[in-house]
């Protein structure tokens, strides 16, 4: 069997387990290519259809064809969507010139925290990959949150031959990260294979650049790029030495940064 | 291919990773600059193992606490690294990395030689079923490249995997620090003419999926989104096929696949096999759930509730006899208890803990459980995937363990023997169980009231009969005590009672009443969990719903529905209940008054 089916067919099995185990379940759509790929093998592993509702982190800060983009697959899909925001701080005036893990924690981990309360979810599925960055390396697909959103990564549950922790104490939620074995490599041939509708946002425009993560319009920077379709993607990244998220400002802001914004809660 | 390299701390594991990833350029650009600056930030030399260790704790104690994953790859093959920790207090890290694993570097400082984890790891990489192990005697600079403490630590380590039957593919010398023997040959080490551990890696093999071994799907759910009643779970073993008539384990129901299921392909698949996620309909509508494993008639999996197992403990508390706990294989979800601890083993020496009745945190032992309810298995050395477990205490996996043997229960395989001849020589009658269901508004079922004695059972379970039968459906109260006085009057009480013949009437009567399209309704007090499965064995394929009466808040076994004491003495709404579950359940469809 070729990797990309391997790892479809893992991924399926891990969204099967968390469907059958949890009942207030969400799936995070950041409308990027993995929480794209991972809509993609929900609706794969359900036959079509997704019964798990979508949500929607909205900033105010993205990227307008983002949102274009997130309405018009949410109606052709027929997508149970579900836009959370937090419009207290924005009305305060937050902003990335206020600090960047300071506006992440505030629009993001908030914006995620106001929406899972107000709709009662428990469980949360996230499209991380160990190979975007360290903190992210050492997830496990099911991984608990304490009642405060915190992630204690000193205390890990095990997780052998798929077995996952899918008991808790009250008060505890849970992250589900299906695509957690996949690498930015993998998730572009499996766009291409599957012939996904991905977001033109990640093509070359006319002034060559395109971006190879995307996020808040303030905070993500394009790339220098000719690649203007999946093919092309694919070839320049077999032999890029540069790292995904480097377009991502929140990331270089202090040494251990996402460590910081992780442990509290951040995707 | 996944690796996993373990080991005793401070051997070398992060070093040697980092180490890999430079010397086969995959490293981010900036990547390495980026850690040598937090060095200097700190004041720190630069070392290969900060490269992997991106958590702030880590470097400051300097350990690997959890496990990471590190992708590099050499001209063959892409490779992802699992680095598992050293340290024994992070052992359910370390399992975790390994179990993911098709092939482990065991690490050992040539200075230090074979330390307590080195042992308690490669027992552990035994028992996690590695069969591709390379032992990698790290820090060969430190004892001045002496062919004789390498020897010295092969021949010692060699012994100790021999006493569990376990061969290592290679011992190779490296210094990891300086990048000797790793990617390149060393020239300090002339005497050694074995592979690097690059060109060890090249070796191993891929873990290939199990498609020559016996069908096994587990099914992790059922999925009704549209018109297809879709049974959905990955295939562990073997292959089917369209047409194919598959058993279901442990509850010994049937069905023909008439579809395998999918979304997105252009063609339906035919066939499924070992390592698929897939889903597929049956011909006729089933009463299957999660945690059956569907197999074929000619290799049938062990359906047991008594077997042998070697177990490694993660626990906090320790693992002993009397404790309940929560066994996971594949999609099963079954209670069980320790019967017997056959050897416990201190895992760090392999010594044998005598006449110890429970396992510590860290430790292993050879024991013997026993489930509350069948469960269906394999030998681990038949299917691996079948034959391993994990063990849940209050919320947390604590422990697994592989199958190692198992005794045949002959009470269950006594009544499914029973049932499979029974059925084969049923003389059928020319009014089928479809033209009862259409003429009674209702398919065949038992309804079994449990609970303590004093809870109410029998005048809930009389009102039942009563409600059921002015409604014109066909129900019938079929108490025990009344099978005892008249088909149990050859026997005396003890023996009518002890040797499961009560149970084995009880059902066949039952089976005789659902033949004729009835609800049959007991109370029954004298059936506990265990003869509760073996009266479905014999009244199968039609549905047991069980009503439990009480107000403990863990309920015993796994009850269809839950009624209070308060609940159930209130006749009319608890009548009510049951009425509408059943509704529910399409088991009470409604008349059809056009006849």
């Amino acid at each position: 069997m070729d990797h990309l089916n391997e790892l479809e067919n893992q991924s399926i099995y891990i969204l099967r387990e968390a469907y059958k185990n949890f009942k207030n379940l969400a799936m995070l759509w950041s409308i990027g290519k993995d929480s794209t790929v991972l809509l993609w093998l929900a609706r794969k592993a359900f036959f079509g259809h997704c019964p798990i509702p979508l949500v929607h982190i909205d900033t105010s800060y993205k990227i307008p064809k983002m949102i274009e983009y997130r309405d018009r697959y949410a109606q052709e899909w027929g997508l149970n969507l579900v836009v959370g925001q937090n419009k207290k701080a924005l009305a305060e005036g937050m902003n990335h010139e206020k600090g960047r893990i300071v506006c992440c924690e505030a629009l993001k981990t908030q914006g995620l925290s106001q929406v899972m309360e107000q709709e009662g979810y428990t469980g949360l599925i996230l499209g991380i990959r160990r190979d975007e960055e360290g903190t992210r390396a050492k997830e496990r697909y099911f991984s608990p949150r304490d009642k405060n959103f915190e992630w204690n990564f000193k205390d890990q549950p095990p997780e052998l031959w798929d077995q996952f922790k899918t008991t808790f104490a009250e008060g505890t939620h849970i992250r589900i990260h299906p695509l957690l074995h996949w690498t930015e490599l993998n998730v572009w041939e499996y766009i291409e294979k599957e012939k996904i509708p991905i977001i033109d946002l990640y093509f070359a425009n006319e002034e060559g650049r395109r971006y190879r993560s995307l996020g808040c319009a303030p905070c993500t920077g394009s790339i220098e790029s000719k690649a203007s379709n999946v093919r092309e993607i694919i070839e320049e990244l077999k032999d890029t030495t540069s790292s995904e998220r480097s377009g991502r400002a929140q990331d270089q802001e202090d040494t251990y940064a996402m460590q910081k914004l992780r442990a509290r809660g951040y995707m | 291919m996944k690796l996993v390299i373990v080991g005793h701390v401070d051997h070398g594991k992060s070093t040697l990773v980092g180490r890999l990833m430079a010397d086969t350029d995959s490293l981010p650009t900036g990547k390495l600059d980026f850690v040598k600056d937090i060095c200097d930030q700190q004041g720190k030399t630069f070392e290969f193992a900060f490269l992997l260790d991106a958590l702030e704790e880590e470097q400051e104690q300097g350990i690997t606490i959890d496990t990471s994953q590190i992708f590099f790859k050499t001209k063959k093959r892409p490779y992802v690294i699992i680095d598992a920790p050293g340290h024994k207090e992070f052992l359910k890290n370390m399992v975790t990395g390994a179990a993911n694993a098709e092939a482990a570097l065991l690490l050992i400082d040539a200075y230090e030689g074979v330390q307590e984890q080195s042992r308690r790891h490669g027992y552990l990489l035994r028992l996690l079923g590695m069969k591709q192990v390379a032992v990698v005697v790290n820090k060969m600079d430190l004892v001045k490249h002496d062919p004789e403490v390498f020897y010295k630590i092969k021949s010692e380590y060699t012994n100790f995997l021999e006493s569990m039957g376990v061969t290592a593919r290679e011992y190779i010398p490296v210094s990891a620090k300086l990048g000797e023997n790793i990617a390149h040959r060393s020239e300090n080490m002339t005497w050694y003419q074995g592979p690097t551990v690059l060109e060890m890696l090249d070796q191993f093999e891929d873990k290939l999926p199990e498609v020559n071994l016996p069908f096994r799907l587990p099914l992790q759910d059922v999925y009704k989104f549209d018109e297809r009643r879709i049974l959905a779970g990955r295939v562990e073993s073997g292959t089917a096929k369209i047409g194919d008539e598959v058993i279901f384990a442990p509850s010994n129901k049937k069905g023909i696949i008439k579809s395998i299921e999918a979304w997105s392909v252009e063609n339906k698949p035919q066939t499924i096999e070992a390592s698929q996620s897939v889903g597929i309909t049956l011909t006729e509508q089933i009463f299957v759930e999660r945690g059956n494993i569907a197999t074929l008639a000619s290799d049938p999996p062990i359906v047991t509730t008594t077997f042998d197992a070697n177990v490694f403990w993660m626990g906090k508390k320790h693992l002993q006899r009397g404790e309940s706990y929560l066994i996971k294989l594949t999609t099963q979800n079954v209670e069980c208890e320790v019967l017997r601890f056959n050897k416990a083993i201190d895992a760090s020496t392999l010594e044998t803990l005598p006449d110890q009745d429970f396992i510590a945190k860290n430790d292993v032992a050879e024991l013997t459980l026993r489930t509350r309810q069948p469960i269906a298995l394999d030998l681990f050395t038949s299917i691996p995937e079948t034959g391993r477990f994990v063990l849940v205490d209050d919320y947390d996996v604590c422990g697994g363990g592989i199958i190692t043997g198992f005794t045949p229960l002959s009470e269950i395989d006594r009544y499914r023997d029973e049932a499979r001849y029974r059925d084969s020589h049923w003389i059928q009658s020319a009014v089928t169980p479809e033209m009862r269901a259409y003429r009674y508004g209702h398919r065949a079922a038992m309804i079994l009231i449990t609970g303590k004695s004093g809870a109410g059972k029998a005048s809930l379970a009389g009102k039942l009969e009563e409600k059921l039968f002015h409604q014109n459906f066909q129900s019938y109260l079929l108490d025990g005590r009344n099978i005892k006085v008249g088909l149990g009057a050859d026997m005396d009480q003890e023996q009518y009672f002890s040797d499961g013949e009560a149970v084995r009437r009880f059902g066949e009567v039952a089976k005789l009443f659902i033949d004729a399209g009835h609800v049959v309704i007991s109370t029954s007090n004298a059936f506990n969990q265990e003869d509760h499965s073996n009266i479905s064995l014999l009244i199968e394929p039609a549905p047991i719903v069980e009503v439990q009466v009480t107000s403990d808040k863990f309920p015993k076994g796994k009850p269809d529905m839950i009624l209070t004491l308060d609940e159930a003495a209130e006749h009319e709404s608890a009548v009510q209940k049951i009425l509408d579950y059943l509704k529910d359940k399409k088991i009470l469809t409604g008349h059809n008054y056009s006849i």
